[in-house]
């Protein structure tokens, strides 16, 4: 066993972190929960024959005049929390992930390409990236929401309006894949294998993709779980904003924002129960991700 | 010296243009500005005449020069949602969120300067570890997760602090000021921290790493040897030298400051120009839109212009170089 672990040294590396360790589990605590939320979930809060206004404001299993079968209360709704809750991950996720996605194809693509032509190519997409950093996630993501919707004809606004969001905070977070991937391809390029399968008459596609590629994967996989969390963050906070989802289909950030309405009145758990989830969750992909910076860069250890 | 003035100042210009142009793109290819000035009433022909009259049949190089001359001279257009002038609109908005952002990054300095001084100088201590640990925490909480935070302890809870508005103003010159009321910093204190919490974490994070680079170097260690005083050493000679990356990042972040305000105005219903900026965005106000990005990059290009002078202030070497 030991000397399995030894073999991966990043497995190593791993059962001796007990932070790395607990926000792993965390992580897939809250992720399995909110992939298998149609068959854990005892309420479908898009479903509004299965759940009743009499269940009304329940407070969490531990105070007084609560019902055992929400065991975190319901909302004005009567929708159960964890229900509720573990739609929201899921949606999250959704969008969190697809949009991580797009911004990898688009960001390690373009970075490849202005790491092996440079020259005019990459001056290009370098200004490009510049200009955009300048501008903060947040400020981006809100004016191509809010260009959207100047471009979209009503009738497609609801339906779109997932796709939307994704679009907007995948554009958001592709400079940072494109910059590693430049950088790394950079180093790459005076590698010998490289040279090689260039000289060879290899297409550019196949040294790019089969060759550079699977060499700079770790510095990629990092600025991945960082992004993932930036990206989940971003999706809360646009639609705890108001501008990402609607109420009808909440997720993390509009649950948030739903509960915002409660913070005056005793209902404490409608707000801080998603709260929790979403710091649990991005607090738990951040420590995984400073984790993997460690391993990938010998440097620090 | 003044070469390099001035190919900063070039370079600025090319900012500002860059970002007019897609302001001004905005304007043109986002909806037709003509359907959104007249009314469904109006007929074809007028609105084909009011497309003549301004002037978006010219060429596009046209049309885009006198979008800049008009913003030169100061006007903005009009919205589409309230008809009044954007310069208006804007000019109303930008004292509240400026005061937000430089009462934010001032509390971001002076806690975050003093903690990354004290985490470099005693780096194995109880507290040290506390505030790391804690810092690593802040900076995964969503800013708004913080005010939230903020306003259900000192608002509701404790009921000290007022949670929403701006508290009592002064109208100094055409300029609505609260920092001269005690309620106006009641008010402003919940979202200035709120605000100063991200940019706190960076500063102590980044001071600390430059304090300890500095600790180490020989001219610390040749001052120690020599008996300069402790503290005389760790304030005048370390510290001033930790100061370049620090004032860059703070002049690079404050973009950001601005732009995050959009979030903390938006929980504490601060009326600045963020919380203008989401409303122009929910209702498709296109020129308010535009505009709010042309006023952000400009103070975004002016605080980086500040920045290169101070570097010259800060760094007597600068003086004599001609870089």
């Amino acid at each position: 066993m030991v000397a399995f672990l030894k073999r991966y040294e990043g497995l190593w590396l791993f059962v001796h972190s007990p932070a790395a360790i607990i926000a792993a589990i965390v992580a897939m605590l809250i992720v399995s929960g909110a992939a298998f939320a149609p068959w854990i979930a005892q309420v479908n809060p898009y479903d509004l024959s299965s759940f009743s206004l009499f269940d009304g404001l329940l407070p969490p299993f531990w105070q007084e005049g609560a019902n055992p079968q929400y065991l975190l209360g319901t909302d004005d709704q009567g929708r159960d929390m964890i229900s509720s809750i573990l739609y929201g991950v899921r949606l999250s996720l959704i969008i969190g992930l697809a949009a991580l996605a797009i911004a990898a194809v688009l960001g390690v693509g373009l970075g490849l390409a202005a790491g092996y032509y440079g020259g005019r190519f990459d001056a290009i997409v370098m200004r490009i990236a510049d200009v955009q950093l300048a501008l903060p996630a947040i400020l981006t993501a809100l004016l191509i929401d809010g260009i959207a919707r100047g471009i979209l004809p009503a009738s497609m606004q609801q339906d779109l309006r997932v796709a939307v969001l994704t679009v907007a905070i995948a554009l958001s977070l592709w400079v940072n894949f494109a910059r590693t991937a430049r950088a790394s391809t950079f180093v790459q390029m005076n590698k010998e294998y490289v040279q090689a399968a260039i000289m060879m008459g290899q297409r550019p596609s196949r040294v790019m993709f089969v060759h550079i590629l699977p060499n700079i994967l770790g510095p990629l996989l990092v600025i991945m779980t960082v992004d993932l969390a930036s990206a989940i963050l971003l999706e809360a906070t646009l639609s705890f904003l108001g501008i990402g989802l609607p109420a009808d289909s909440p997720s993390l950030g509009t649950l948030i924002r739903i509960g915002m309405q409660f913070l005056l009145s005793g209902e404490w758990w409608i707000l801080w129960f998603p709260t929790l989830f979403l710091v649990a969750l991005v607090v738990s992909i951040n420590i995984l991700g400073d984790f993997l910076r460690d391993v990938f860069n010998p440097r620090l250890r | 010296m003044v070469y390099f003035i001035l190919k900063r100042l070039v370079q600025s210009v090319f900012v500002m243009l860059a970002v007019a142009f897609l302001a001004f793109s905005l304007f043109r290819f986002v909806g037709d500005p003509i359907t959104q000035m007249t009314g469904v009433e109006t007929s074809v022909a007028d609105q084909e005449r009011l497309r003549e009259d301004l002037g978006l049949n010219d060429p596009f190089v046209f049309q885009f020069m006198r979008f800049t001359t008009d913003m030169l001279q100061g006007d903005f257009g009009f919205s589409y949602r309230t008809r009044q002038p954007v310069a208006e609109m804007i000019a109303d908005r930008i004292p509240a969120t400026l005061e937000l952002g430089i009462v934010a990054l001032l509390i971001s300095l002076a806690v975050g300067v003093p903690a990354g001084v004290y985490t470099a100088l005693r780096p194995k201590g109880f507290a040290t570890q506390a505030i790391l640990m804690t810092t690593l925490v802040g900076v995964s909480i969503p800013t708004f997760v913080i005010g939230i935070m903020l306003i259900f302890i000192f608002g509701v809870q404790l009921g000290w602090l007022p949670t929403f508005g701006r508290g009592g103003t002064v109208q100094i010159g055409g300029w609505e000021s609260s920092l001269f009321t005690i309620e106006g910093w009641r008010a402003l204190l919940l979202p200035a921290i709120t605000l100063g919490v991200y940019q706190l974490t960076l500063t102590m994070r980044l001071v600390r790493a430059e304090m300890m680079e500095v600790m180490r170097s020989d001219y610390i260690r040749f001052a120690m040897a020599r008996g300069v005083p402790m503290r005389k050493l760790h304030y005048r000679h370390a510290l001033a030298n930790t100061m370049v990356p620090v004032i860059t990042i703070i002049g690079l972040q404050f973009g950001g400051v601005i732009a995050f305000s959009i979030v903390t105005e938006s929980v504490f219903q601060w009326p600045g120009m963020g919380l203008l900026f989401l409303e122009s965005i929910r209702f498709v106000d296109i020129p308010v839109m535009g505009v709010y990005l042309v006023v952000i990059a400009f103070f975004f290009v002016l605080v980086n212009l500040i920045v290169d002078l101070l570097y010259v202030a800060i760094d007597p070497r600068l003086r004599v170089k001609d870089v």
